[in-house]
């Protein structure tokens, strides 16, 4: 059980909120201490419009704890319109092939479960492509 | 400063362990590193693991492998940098050494991957990620390299295949390796055939996780006795530098910028550029980490890797040659351990052991460990040192 960390997380998961840098105005996500930029305290909250492309994704045969009825699922880096990379499962594809370059935009859904049956589920954002 | 030097090596076999236990595959190494040192006595003990608290229960090592090993109660800690660890821990010991502080110091790589299985197993390997940002939504190591691969195939228009090549000659070389997990040659059509792990990446992009333990004796030159009569390596560059550990927070993932910039620092202080080198052991935990250390060292281009790969330019023959004695593809990748493997296999090509494997003239290599995709980038410079004209023996 990890429940402070999830909820510690919730921000970023289910709004995808992270960071302006009040010193150069870099979109930064995820969050971090100092921006990556100009190296000044980053700390003003951004909303992501959850809008991107895919950069790159893998079609996953083989799960760590958590994933094991998931498989296969599709990992992708995801650049986000405002700039930041960031790395998301891709859902609602159909039939549909994944190709790089393709856009795509951010959805809540259940990520995984933490634990066993009784462990709680975990929620946060995935990409679909943009309708 | 110190001129440090490798005067012992000892590795045991990379393999599934079933029947040994982490610090029982720790002692065999040490044992065999420390006969080979001729009976110099380590003043410390430098441990390079990765996932012994998780998948083994166990920390503090230095304490447990001291003590079983029979070491006397010499000072000893874990030096962790996920599958960089090993040459970390190598690392330090240098630093140890060249600081005048001690004059002989051991280093071990000890990893028991098969002490847990299945996808708690899968989940440990996964800790070099992000674990908030990357872990959490089921990205996995393999998954990283993956990624990479499908955008490197993408971004320079490579054919699927071309990758293959480096664990063509991983296997090739794997042959001669008495300590290698896979010791035989593998066809291109079995590559193109292998089954897919996490796409575009096959089971043959990348090396098997295993148990292992590889130990070296290092010293300060000046400290080792007179009459001492074991061939020496010289470490004439070692350097450690780190990137962002996850991929989404890199300006261009497909630039191993951390194994660029420690190459560039290890070459500087030996005074050489890296093609100044014989051979180069470099870190192919996946197919495409051979491609991007050799453009990130400045070998090949971007994206070009693969066709001086094909052209033959790192097999044994080739003007660089790459993982001569099989790579962590075809030797195993015991992860924590692996870069003291690396470090093993360069010494045995140096002290002309490397048995039909044995460059010609092997008078500089260079070893490179990697970390998460060059997360951390740990590069050594080693050089052979001619044996001097000693005191005559009757």
């Amino acid at each position: 059980m990890e429940i402070a960390r999830h909820w510690r997380l919730k921000k970023q998961r289910y709004a995808l909120v992270g960071e302006v840098c009040p010193h150069c105005q870099a979109k930064i996500f995820p969050p971090r201490d100092v921006c990556p930029e100009c190296g000044g305290e980053a700390k003003t909250e951004f909303q992501f419009s959850g809008k991107g492309e895919v950069y790159s994704f893998t079609v996953m045969h083989d799960a760590p704890a958590g994933f094991e009825d998931n498989i296969p699922y599709t990992v992708a880096l995801v650049k986000l319109d405002e700039g930041p990379m960031v790395t998301a499962q891709l859902t609602d594809l159909g039939e549909q092939a994944i190709q790089i370059g393709m856009p795509v935009e951010m959805v809540t859904r259940k990520i995984r479960s933490d634990g066993d049956e009784k462990g709680m589920l975990v929620y946060g954002y995935k990409f679909r492509p943009a309708v | 400063m110190s001129e440090v030097v490798i005067a012992g090596i000892g590795s045991v076999p990379v393999g599934e362990h079933w029947e040994l236990s982490l610090r029982t595959l720790a002692a065999r190494a040490i044992h065999a590193a420390l006969r080979d040192a001729d009976g110099l006595k380590p003043r410390a003990l430098f441990i390079g693991n990765y996932l012994a608290s998780v998948v083994s229960h166990q920390a503090n090592l230095g304490a447990l492998l001291v003590d079983n090993s029979g070491l006397g109660g010499i000072e000893a800690f874990t030096v962790e940098a996920a599958g960089a660890s090993g040459a970390a821990a190598f690392h330090q010991a240098v630093l140890a050494l060249q600081s005048g502080w001690i004059d002989v110091a051991l280093v071990l790589g000890v990893e028991k991957y098969n002490d847990m299985d299945g996808p708690g197993l899968a989940a440990a390997v996964a800790l070099s990620t992000d674990y908030d940002y990357e872990a959490v939504n089921g990205l996995t190591p393999v998954g990283q390299a993956a990624l990479l691969m499908q955008r490197y195939l993408h971004e320079y228009k490579v054919p699927r295949a071309a990758l293959g090549e480096f664990s063509l000659l991983a296997h090739a070389n794997a042959v001669n390796n008495p300590n290698a997990i896979f010791r035989e040659a593998i066809s291109r059509e079995s590559y193109e055939q292998a089954e897919l792990v996490s796409d575009p990446l096959n089971l043959l992009d990348m090396a098997p996780y295993l148990d292992g333990a590889a130990a070296v004796v290092l010293a300060r030159r000046e400290a080792l006795p007179p009459d001492f009569a074991r061939p020496l390596v010289r470490v004439s560059g070692s350097s450690l530098v780190v990137d962002s550990l996850a991929l989404h927070d890199r300006a261009n993932p497909l630039f191993f910028q951390a194994a660029a910039f420690s190459m560039e620092r290890a070459c500087g202080q030996a005074g050489i550029l890296p093609t100044d080198a014989n051979f180069f052991e470099l870190c192919d935990a996946y197919s495409i980490y051979a491609a991007l250390s050799l453009e990130a060292a400045g070998f090949a281009r971007p994206g070009e890797a693969w066709k001086l790969a094909q052209a033959g330019c790192f097999g044994l023959k080739g003007q660089l040659p790459i993982c001569t004695l099989g790579g962590l593809k075809a030797r195993g990748n015991p992860l924590g351990a692996a870069g003291v493997y690396q470090l093993v296999e360069a010494a045995q090509q140096l002290r002309g052991e490397a048995g039909l494997n044995q460059l010609n003239d092997a008078r500089r290599g260079l070893v490179q460990s990697l970390g998460g995709p060059a997360s951390t980038a740990v590069t050594v410079v080693l050089e052979r040192v001619s044996p001097t004209a000693g005191p005559a023996t009757n």
